[in-house]
């Protein structure tokens, strides 16, 4: 109510301006064509970075090959072959058949995979899915009335390798030194 | 270590079993028979069902899609109840190769109905909660092939080291053999 937002704002009326004023020189128009006199710079080949959408593989859809893909996928038809989306989600809807080998972050499947599936994240199998296969995944959700023929490897994170501690320069006791921190050092080193 | 399961995928088991950091292998192994042999629920064409088993073309199929391990694949195996609805000669069969696919000092866990007057004996589908917990979901019933006293169990396992058995409640005998 009290945030307006600017696009909401009264647009301010055209004052007229102060007749005192003197007419400047009069500008030429210029045309609103964009053009740039700066060198044309090459073509981003960089990855065009996730939008966050899902791409789907319609019910009568059937595809043979590798799937790669850099967004979720839905596969609601039949694939046969590979499927690949490494930073990605894949559901294999309640019509989807995929007699692949399946690579993906996550994975949930409604309907029938026959292949090895890893995922770094999440395996679902839903009730009335059909899995056959051999699993590595982190964690593995199985619900009632799921089908599932194949083995189960859980991938355990492995525990972040603490950080090699810089050595510290041990204070060389110089021969025949006295001092009662070199000889105390010394003394530890004996134990 | 690598764990067989019969009793088909379940979330309990599989969290039980992987939480060890043991590997899983799942099947349904009852389901596999009635899909190779013909489902017989209780009372229905169970004499087809048992006599499908000593078909040769049938029982090659079903070594194939049950039982296609490599000798000494896994450390345990949980057979539940299924070895009930074995006829014999299939039922040797398929115990020798459970022996070959386990490992020298491995376990297998069998359970076995103790009451000889029913006909028909319920059966489960068993899911591991924790050490002391097993779930047994109920799914039909069915006729076994034959119940089974201590001496058959132990002709049946004699290539094993050791039987162990045990009585439970629900009128079964827990089996532990070792390899």
């Amino acid at each position: 109510m009290w945030n307006r937002r600017k696009e909401e704002e009264p647009i301010p009326k055209a004052t007229p301006k102060p007749a005192s004023v003197p007419p400047t020189v009069s500008q030429p128009v210029k045309e609103g064509i964009p053009m740039s006199t700066q060198p044309t710079r090459p073509l981003d080949t960089r990855p065009e970075p996730a939008r966050g959408g899902v791409a789907i593989l319609g019910k009568s859809v059937i595809l043979k090959g590798q799937v790669y893909g850099r967004e979720d996928v839905t596969i609601d038809g039949e694939v046969e072959g590979t499927v690949e989306l490494q930073e990605h989600r894949l559901t294999v809807g309640p019509t989807g058949k995929v007699v692949a080998t399946i690579k993906a972050r996550e994975i949930v499947v409604l309907g029938t995979v026959q292949g090895n599936i890893e995922t770094r994240e999440k395996i679902e199998i839903r009730k009335d899915a059909k899995v056959v296969g051999d699993i590595r995944t982190a964690r593995i959700v199985i619900e009632d009335g799921a089908f599932f023929k194949g083995s189960i490897d859980i991938i355990r994170a492995e525990a972040p390798k603490p950080a090699a501690v810089p050595a510290k320069p041990q204070p060389v006791a110089a021969a025949g030194s006295s001092s009662p921190a070199a000889a105390a050092s010394a003394g530890d080193n004996k134990r | 270590m690598a764990i067989l399961d019969f009793a088909g995928a379940s979330q309990a088991t599989v969290s039980f079993v992987t939480n060890y950091g043991h590997r899983l292998y799942s099947d349904d192994f009852v389901r596999q028979l009635d899909r190779v042999f013909g489902s017989a629920p209780a009372g229905a064409n169970d004499t087809e069902f048992f006599e499908n088993q000593t078909n040769p073309a049938l029982v090659s199929d079903f070594f194939e899609l049950a039982l296609n391990f490599d000798d000494g694949s896994f450390d345990g195996a949980l057979v539940w109840d299924s070895l009930q609805f074995l006829s014999s000669p299939l039922l040797q069969t398929v115990v020798a190769k459970l022996h070959r696919m386990l490992r020298p000092g491995a376990n297998l866990m069998a359970l076995f109905h103790t009451d000889e007057r029913i006909e028909n004996i319920p059966t489960y589908a068993y899911r591991i909660h924790d050490k002391r917990t097993i779930q047994m979901v109920s799914r039909s019933q069915r006729k076994p092939a034959q119940i089974f006293n201590n001496r058959n169990l132990e002709k049946l396992f004699q290539d094993f080291q050791s039987v162990k058995f045990f009585l439970t409640r629900d009128r079964l005998r827990e089996v532990i053999v070792r390899r």
